[in-house]
């Protein structure tokens, strides 16, 4: 919403500078989004001119040199290209300095050999208008006062108040409609500043005929839920012509363009009142009747900008005896609208419903200055006020002669519920106590009606005693947005200021702060994954449903069952991810191609899929992605580790041993992966994720080095494994007995299964067994390979020899013999 | 034979003191120490020495041994302590260069570091930390937070719908019912969480991340909010900072507030060559996040009569940890939060 400040100090004018004024609207709750100036500057050097004589220039056919008085006997020559000017016109001259609009410094000039020293002016070179066809006659200006104003010499800025002024962009929130006119705007800053408020300019406008029915007109309004009022005027011998320079200036600096005068007058009335217009050519409204109904599924209205607009059966619109003609509070109809010959004019000012207006507007893609004000829910009774302000303009302006009467619809709207503001809950919402009399005042500026509280009933609302608090009644305008005494709080905080609120804490009775377990066990697996040098990346939760071929996952795939955004901003956003893979290989593709190409990534995130309850399957993911070296090589290791499947595990024990959680992992291939190199990762016998290098082919398609390693885990199932509190187990007291065993077996037999075949015979007895070495080659013979266990023997109740310990090893080695054919090695 | 002795202890010292290595040493102490060394045979020999000269002779012949193995133990461990100095000495190595292998430092990325970091702040202000779901029921995303029908955020054009019910959640406020749902008063909650809006330009990528805030207690007010936003503020941009509230509306807050936080970046909007401050536009003032006072309807939705307005009060808030980020790190376009590019993780985390 653009306010020029001239317009807004016709109703109130704070003796407050510009900048000002926009700091205490933006402290009281209406956002500036920025002070604009409008118009030309360096202003003295506009004036009013008068043409003494306008020659042919000597040298050019389309030029002419003007002799212009300019006031008090001075008279300046200037060369002027319009093809209108001539002898004896009243016009604007801009003189040498000024600035004109666009920032232009106008100088002294020769023109083909002729000195200039100034311009006349056209009105889109002055910003009143978009007029470039020739200069400005101020002498058709006048509203017969042509008296002295006209002199030459005289300021422009005079004659056209509006010609340049600051102007207010505000942001206005939804709740407050009533700030999408001038007037509105007018009353907020009465409330908060002080100046005084001007009477409305529709107050004790409106004239007496305005009742009874209008001959020759006639409005039928079948569905009144979707228009709670229609009112209408007719106006005759309208003559159709640009508006006044003073118009369209004010219309210019609000951000409209000037079309006709009584468009011109419909977008004023609007921008004052706040409430959109709409003029039909009476003539053009087939039957002199307008019907406003829900349209029929699939109608057309051609509107205003000649598009064909196609209707659903929820859409209001607006139809004469030959159909559709306009679709309600959004846009007028092609067929109907005011031309330059319309000479019978009738002014509909209506209500709609706020939500159907906005759903119409949505589904057709077109939003207008109207829509956006009637979306927000406006009152039935502003209809009257744009009426009045239009009547009186349709008068001046247009020549135009009322036809007794006016067409209303549905009349004003329900008295609102008067409300209790408690003094108590002002203080108990805020923290700080107003006085009453300051409350009755904030609300009285804001045109609300306020009483002490009698001490009985009033309305809806049980006044449990005398002076408890105030008795409020709300204003049409604000019927919808203020309807609880909270709404009261918030109006009487914003207006006396909110600088004046102590800052004090919350007394927190019994309330702690902490992290859930959760919350703690995922910064540790963070923590430790940052600790061994992996750099943590955020990849987009949106991605391709090419990802789905690229990590080429078969129809069946868990992973296809994703979740598709109705809307998606691209194809390449149209699902969200099934795994956080797809972004890590992502980022690394990114990494690679500007020359890292050392990359050790991990990612932290939501994972998501359908199926489940009402809402989709969402689990927290932690993943990991190694590529090329692990370490750059340096003078001490030229040749460091690389990216492997034995790295990725390594990186993933340090994670599930520091969150101290049971896990294995077994083979298992997923389509993504290196058959050869994939597993399944296990916590609590269930699969959590998986570990491998990825599948050389997915690697291509991001344009990445085999081998890259990856891991994936759902965290969430990982830290629900992890021991909640540790026990104490006494490791000290009885020491463990320590032996090494090698044994060689088949090379299909997996390492997991020696150590759980061992595990099982070691017994009670057997603490500890790790697999240290790994040995494949002549000395073990073919197809056969030899794995090195460090064993660990312990009793809670004794100190083990050698023989305890012997006699388990022993053991161990007879099942490993008997279960998996393996022979001990060097025995 | 007691002068022999005093020669060869003589002789003897002069050998030990005068070895200048280990080898040489051991050489002096098998020559006079050696099983074939005089001073020790002649020990050997004392027995076969007429009675009354056995204790003169065996006493003196003792003693010289003795002192000289006392000499050799001392010269012994002079001569390796030196040894064992010039051999350290010789094995120097240069502490300048890197430490091998290397250890590289992980980062985490900006986003986590910052709502870390946040949390902290609230967990030390008595707030619990919640999460909730980013897939969201139309019910929690607007109904219940007092949107009206044609609010405009509910557009298609604005949040992204992946059902007739269902939306990625466009801000972590759901989470307030969520959490009143299955917590009675007194709450005291933070939520961090990813949130979802149909905009892409320099300052809105489609996703970002935010911390709500929900306090509801006995006598919960306005002050209260402004209170412990002062205390987050100058916990995270400097003890100086102060905040101020603008009022402004939202649909699930009322009163409703903007909060700015003074600019740490300038004096007034100034910053000490007298230029304008670009980081707050020359305003002094920074917006940092939207909060207020619970609405009573928002308290209408959650079906638990402890949430009775006239009884309970609360403020929530919602801040984008984006912002945050940005504002404290000097980043200057949102987007690079996202592009994973290793050159602007290593920098921060």
């Amino acid at each position: 919403m653009r306010v020029p400040l001239e317009w807004l100090h016709e109703f109130c004018a704070p003796d407050l500078p510009a900048r000002e004024l926009a700091t205490r609207l933006a402290m009281t709750g209406t956002e500036v989004e920025r002070l604009q100036r409008h118009g030309p500057d360096a202003l003295d050097l506009f004036v009013v001119g008068r043409v003494l004589a306008a020659e042919q220039h000597p040298a050019a056919d389309r030029l002419r040199v003007c002799r212009v008085a300019l006031g008090e006997g001075d008279v300046a020559q200037i060369v002027c290209g319009a093809p209108n000017v001539a002898h004896d016109q009243t016009v604007a001259v801009a003189q040498p300095g000024a600035i004109l609009p666009d920032g232009t410094k106008l100088g002294r000039a020769t023109l083909r050999g002729v000195e200039s020293a100034g311009m006349i002016l056209a009105e889109d070179e002055l910003g009143i208008g978009t007029d470039h066809s020739g200069i400005l006659v101020l002498d058709d200006v006048g509203s017969g006062e042509e008296s002295d104003e006209l002199v030459p010499g005289t300021p422009l800025l005079d004659l056209l108040p509006g010609l340049a002024t600051d102007v207010l962009e505000l942001e206005i929130t939804p709740n407050r409609p009533d700030c999408l006119g001038v007037y509105g705007v007018a009353r907020e800053v009465h409330a908060a500043t002080g100046a005084p408020l001007r009477v409305a300019p529709w107050e004790g406008a409106l004239p007496s005929a305005w009742a009874g029915e209008v001959e020759g007109a006639h409005v039928e309004v079948r569905d009144p839920d979707l228009c709670p009022r229609f009112t209408a005027t007719v106006y005759d011998d309208v003559r159709i012509g640009p508006s006044p320079p003073w118009l369209k200036a004010r219309l210019m600096a609000a951000g409209q363009r000037p079309i006709n005068n009584v468009v011109d007058i419909t977008n004023y009335a609007m921008l004052l009142t706040g409430q959109p217009l709409h003029a039909f050519d009476l003539d053009r409204v087939a039957g002199g009747t307008l019907v406003v109904r829900r349209a029929r599924e699939g109608e057309e209205v051609v509107t205003l900008d000649g598009q064909p607009r196609r209707l659903d059966g929820e859409m209001v619109l607006i139809a004469d005896a030959d159909g559709p003609t306009s679709i309600a509070g959004v846009m007028g109809g092609e067929r109907s609208e005011v031309q330059d010959d319309t000479t019978t004019v009738l002014m509909e000012v209506a209500t709609w419903d706020g939500p159907n207006i906005h759903r119409t507007s949505q589904l057709l893609g077109l939003r207008s200055e109207a829509s956006a004000r009637f979306e927000k829910g406006l009152a039935p009774e502003q209809t009257l006020e744009a009426q009045s302000v239009a009547h009186g303009l349709m008068v001046d302006l247009c020549g135009a002669t009322p036809r007794p009467g006016l067409i209303d619809v549905g009349g004003a709207g329900p008295a609102p519920e008067p409300l209790l503001l408690r003094s108590a809950t002002v203080t108990r919402l805020l923290g700080r106590e107003i006085a009453r009399e300051r409350q009755a005042e904030i609300l009285r500026a804001l045109d609300f009606g306020v009483e002490e509280t009698p001490g009985e009933a009033v309305g809806a609302v049980p006044f449990a005693t005398a002076g408890e608090g105030l008795a409020v009644s709300v204003p049409p305008f604000r019927r919808l947005d203020v309807t609880r005494e909270a709404d009261l709080v918030e109006e009487i905080a914003r207006i006396d200021g909110l600088d004046a609120l102590p800052a004090t804490l919350p007394a927190r009775r019994g309330a702690s702060g902490l992290l859930m377990r959760p919350q703690r066990l995922r910064r540790r697996a963070e923590d430790v994954l940052v600790g061994r040098g992996l750099h943590e990346v955020v990849g987009w939760s949106f991605t391709s449903r090419e990802l789905l071929e690229r990590l080429r996952l078969p129809a069946d795939s868990p992973l296809r069952a994703v979740v598709e955004l109705e809307n998606p901003m691209s194809e390449g956003q149209a699902i969200l991810r099934p795994t956080v893979l797809g972004s890590l290989l992502d980022a690394a593709g990114h990494n690679v191609a500007h020359g890292h190409r050392d990359l050790a990534l991990f990612e932290s995130g939501a994972v998501y899929r359908t199926g489940g309850g009402r809402l989709p399957h969402e689990h927290h993911a932690l993943a990991i992605l190694l590529h090329g070296g692990l370490q750059p090589a340096t003078w001490g290791t030229p040749q460091p580790p690389r990216a492997s499947f034995f790295a990725a595990k390594g990186v993933l024990a340090a994670v599930l041993d520091a969150l101290r959680v049971e896990w294995t992992v077994t083979p298992a291939e997923e389509p993504f992966l290196h058959p050869g190199r994939s597993a399944a990762v296990v916590v609590a016998g269930e699969r959590v994720g998986f570990l491998g290098e990825v599948h050389p082919l997915v690697v291509r398609t991001w344009e990445l080095d085999d081998p890259v390693a990856a891991f994936a885990v759902d965290l969430g199932r990982v830290v629900a494994a992890a021991p909640e509190v540790e026990r104490y187990v006494d490791l000290t007291t009885h020491p463990a007995v320590r032996q090494d065993l090698a044994v060689i077996v088949p090379a299909g037999v997996p390492a997991a299964c020696v150590v759980e075949v061992a595990t099982r015979a070691g017994g009670e007895l057997l603490a500890r067994i790790e697999i240290f070495d790994v040995y494949e080659g002549e000395q073990v013979g073919e197809g056969q390979r030899s794995l090195a266990l460090h064993l660990e023997f312990r009793a809670e109740d004794r100190t083990l020899t050698d023989q305890d310990a012997d006699a388990v090893r022993a053991t161990i080695v007879r099942a490993l013999g008997d279960e998996l054919e393996a022979v001990p090695r060097g025995e | 034979m007691i002068e022999r002795i005093e020669q060869l202890r003589a002789e003897g010292e002069r050998d030990v003191a005068g070895a200048a290595t280990t080898a040489a040493l051991e050489e002096a102490r098998v020559r006079h120490l050696g099983r074939r060394a005089e001073l020790p045979n002649l020990l050997r020999g004392v027995a076969d020495l007429p009675p009354d000269q056995r204790g003169q002779v065996g006493r003196a012949a003792n003693q010289a041994r003795q002192a000289l193995e006392a000499q050799i133990a001392a010269r012994a461990q002079e001569l390796e302590g030196a040894e064992l100095d010039a051999r350290l000495a010789a094995d120097r190595v240069d502490v300048t260069l890197p430490g091998d292998p290397p250890q590289p430092a992980g980062r985490l990325h900006l986003l986590t570091a910052t709502r870390r970091e946040i949390e902290d702040v609230f967990l030390g202000l008595g707030f619990t930390v919640l999460e909730g779901p980013e897939v969201e029921l139309v019910h929690y995303n607007f109904d219940a937070l007092n949107h009206a029908p044609n609010h405009p955020a509910r557009d298609r054009t604005d949040t992204f719908y992946v059902g007739e019910d269902l939306v990625l959640r466009t801000h972590t406020s759901p989470m307030q019912i969520r959490a009143m749902e299955s917590h009675p008063p007194p709450l005291y909650v933070v939520i961090p969480g990813r949130v979802y809006r149909r905009d892409s330009d320099a300052t809105h990528t489609p996703q970002f991340h935010q911390v709500e805030g929900l306090a509801v207690d006995e006598d919960i007010t306005l002050a209260d909010l402004k209170g412990t936003l002062l205390a987050f503020a100058r916990a995270i941009f400097g003890h100086e900072r102060e905040v101020r509230l603008r009022p402004h509306f939202f649909p699930f807050t009322e009163p409703s507030v903007e909060v700015d936080v003074s600019c740490f970046n300038c004096t007034e909007g100034h910053l000490r060559d007298g230029s304008r401050c670009a980081l707050c536009k020359g305003t002094s003032w920074l917006e940092i996040l939207g909060a207020g006072e619970v609405d009573p309807n928002v308290y209408a939705y959650v079906d638990d009569e402890r949430y009775d307005p006239e009884r309970i009060a609360g403020f929530a808030f919602g801040l984008g940890i984006e912002r945050i980020a940005m504002l404290r790190h000097a980043v200057p376009d949102l987007r690079l939060l996202y592009d994973n590019d290793l050159r602007f993780l290593e920098q921060f985390g």
